[in-house]
């Protein structure tokens, strides 16, 4: 167990960060576990509005208080709780020990700086380098992104690339002072296909090269089949499904699991009329089922579905499922059922 | 050997300057194309420079007084004739406008210094500091613009300095609303969020990312502004509060000729005429400017 302990780079206890509205308090992450180990990839899934973008936010302290706060949980990073350092700390973690790469290229980058500054800017805060020695470690980190002639690129301004190039610039701020974990926030969601496939072949070959941890966020199963190692499934802010990707991919448990997988369109298979879809949408955060919080869409909800909300349960395979079908109470009730009619 | 040197500078320079050049282009290209923007700068530079060359150009000094030339009209002697005291109108004219244009644009440097900061820390750090601050504009906003500048003046005496501060004091709230709103949207735009996971720290973000984002609303606020505190300034002297005689300040010399403007109207006309253009100028040159550092203004 210990051993395991030291591998963990970073483990989220029972995260909960909430929103307070006019309406009422949104629990937008709702006791939210994960752990990631050195060197691994976990993937967080999930639709808009699920909380992983959030569970990433809170990870480096980054909610905009007062609207937002994280009510509870632990953050553990390298054995110390982030949820008790100092602003200070908190700064010369971000960007130093875990970074961070956004969902838009186009939007990510201060259009009144060039490239190169940009880049030189992230090593200046943590790294004491003149100016001069900043801006030649700019150049090696765009040569290390694979942007071609970096010489001139470190003189261009975000406005004169193109979305690709973008991204591939944040990457290389991101990593321009070699973290230990690197959150992706949907890296690839603003980018065509191709590109995407070139980014997260990027990112791969860069997580082996420089050994960095790595936390992807997406709502793309094609993603986390292709990087992913380990991957909770979030739904309204609580995780349903954790296991690793090839029993989520193979062998998943979780009706919500279930449909968004049969809602990928495959080569392999030929569909009469319109792809499957979860039926429904999801819930508002004002309003949330009593029970379990998918039961408005679920197939196979029964009364206990409503009333009760179902604890994460491990699985013989490991898997971590949140459903009633997986447990006890769903075989009673089904008996029940076949008893009274 | 020497060649083989030279040939990659030459490539760097050759990829490099058309880029940066572009953007300054495209808004001199957009400034140029606007006639009116032009006529106004055209008419303040041209003040600007005469304003300079003053003690070379003027034909006489300013405060002389030669009472055996009073009242005399546009002459070839006096170009714009010369006053209640015999002074020369052109000269004085030429020297008010040093001293007009100085009051205009360092009271607007240093109304909009402080109110870009005020602005910006409100805009950013929200919360209390925000509506403090804020609330303190909205006070200072609702008081007539020459009603405050007259209150501030009695209390500090009148002189030029003394409106400089006045007009200054004035100009904050303005310019602390426009850098507060531009803020705010600046602020909620990804990249901040990323600097921000970067580690950088607050300061960091609010001078290096967030001002150089919001220049443009206020470089055209502040040349907008201009024109306003010339206004003021020459309101305030007016009444007698501003730039005391004998000095030549364009209101000054407004006042001065009000008795005598049946008898001789050049005494009021020229300083009035003068006023009209730079802030017209001002008024054309800042819209102009404002056009032009719009993205989203086509033409």
């Amino acid at each position: 167990m210990s051993d395991l302990n030291k591998n963990k780079i970073l483990e989220v206890k029972n995260l909960c960060t909430s929103f307070f509205t006019d309406e009422g308090e949104v629990k937008a992450v709702d006791g939210v576990n994960f752990f990631i180990e050195k060197g691994k990839t976990v993937g967080i899934v999930g639709e808009s509005g699920s909380g992983k973008s959030i569970t990433s936010l809170s990870i480096l302290r980054l909610i905009q208080e007062p609207a937002g706060k994280i009510v509870n949980g632990e953050i553990v990073f390298k054995g110390e709780n982030l949820l008790e350092k100092s602003k200070k700390e908190m700064r010369s973690i971000r960007g130093n020990n875990i970074s961070m790469i956004f969902q838009e290229p186009m939007t990510s980058l201060n259009p009144t700086m060039t490239c190169g500054e940009q880049i030189a800017e992230s090593i200046r805060i943590h790294q004491k380098l003149g100016r001069k020695e900043a801006k030649e470690k700019a150049i090696e980190m765009l040569k290390l992104v694979g942007i071609p002639s970096p010489e001139k690129r470190v003189k261009q301004y975000p406005f004169e690339l193109s979305g690709g190039m973008r991204q591939r610039v944040m990457i290389a701020i991101a990593l321009a002072c070699n973290p230990e974990l690197l959150i992706a926030d949907e890296p690839t969601t603003a980018l065509d296909v191709t590109i995407q496939a070139q980014i997260l072949d990027l990112i791969r070959n860069l997580q082996k090269e420089l050994g960095t941890s790595l936390m992807i966020i997406t709502h793309d199963l094609g993603v986390v089949a292709e990087m992913c190692e380990t991957v909770a499934v979030m739904y309204c802010g609580k995780i349903v499904e954790y296991a690793d990707v090839k029993t989520i991919l193979t062998n998943p448990k979780h009706p919500y699991t279930i449909g968004l997988l049969n809602s990928v369109p495959r080569h392999d298979q030929v569909y009469d009329g319109d792809l499957p879809v979860i039926k429904g949408s999801v819930p508002s955060p004002f309003n949330l089922p009593k029970g379990c919080r998918f039961v408005s869409r679920c197939p196979h909800a029964k009364d206990i579905c409503h009333n009760q909300l179902p604890e994460l349960k491990t699985m013989d395979d490991g898997n971590q499922v949140r459903c009633w079908i997986h447990t006890e109470s769903w075989e009673k009730q089904e008996e029940e059922v076949a008893s009274n009619s | 050997m020497g060649q083989q040197h030279l040939q990659p500078n030459v490539n760097i320079s050759l990829n490099d300057k058309p880029v940066r050049k572009s953007r300054w282009l495209s808004f001199m290209k957009k400034l140029t194309k606007n006639k009116a923007a032009i006529a106004g700068a055209t008419v303040v530079f041209t003040i600007m420079i005469l304003a300079i060359l003053a003690p070379l150009i003027a034909p006489y000094d300013p405060t002389h007084i030669d009472m055996s030339k009073k009242f005399q009209g546009p002459s070839s002697e006096h170009w714009l004739g010369t006053d209640d005291k015999g002074r020369d109108i052109l000269s004085r004219l030429l020297f008010g406008s040093r001293i007009s244009l100085t009051v205009g644009i360092l009271s607007t440097l240093l109304g909009a210094i402080v109110g870009v900061v005020l602005g910006i820390v409100a805009g950013y750090y929200g919360k209390w500091i925000d509506s403090v601050i804020m609330r303190i504009c909205d006070v200072l906003l609702a008081f007539p613009g020459l009603l405050l500048a007259l209150a501030i003046v009695s209390i500090l005496g009148p002189s030029t300095t003394n409106t400089i501060i006045a007009i200054a004091i004035f100009a904050v709230p303005t310019f602390a609303r426009i850098v507060r709103g531009s803020t705010l949207s600046v602020k909620k735009l990804e990249y901040v969020d990323a600097i921000r996971a970067m580690g950088s720290r607050d300061t960091r973000i609010i001078f290096k990312h967030i001002l150089p984002n919001i220049t443009s609303p206020i470089i055209v606020q502040a040349t907008l502004y201009i024109a306003s505190a010339i206004i003021t300034a020459s309101a305030l002297s007016f009444l007698g509060l501003g730039t005391q005689p004998p000095d030549p300040e364009w209101g000054t010399m407004l006042s001065n000729g009000r008795s005598y403007i049946a008898q001789a109207p050049h005494i009021t006309l020229f300083p009035g005429l003068v006023i009209l253009l730079v802030v017209v100028g001002f008024n054309l040159f800042g819209d102009g400017l404002r056009d032009a550092l719009d993205p989203k203004s086509k033409k």
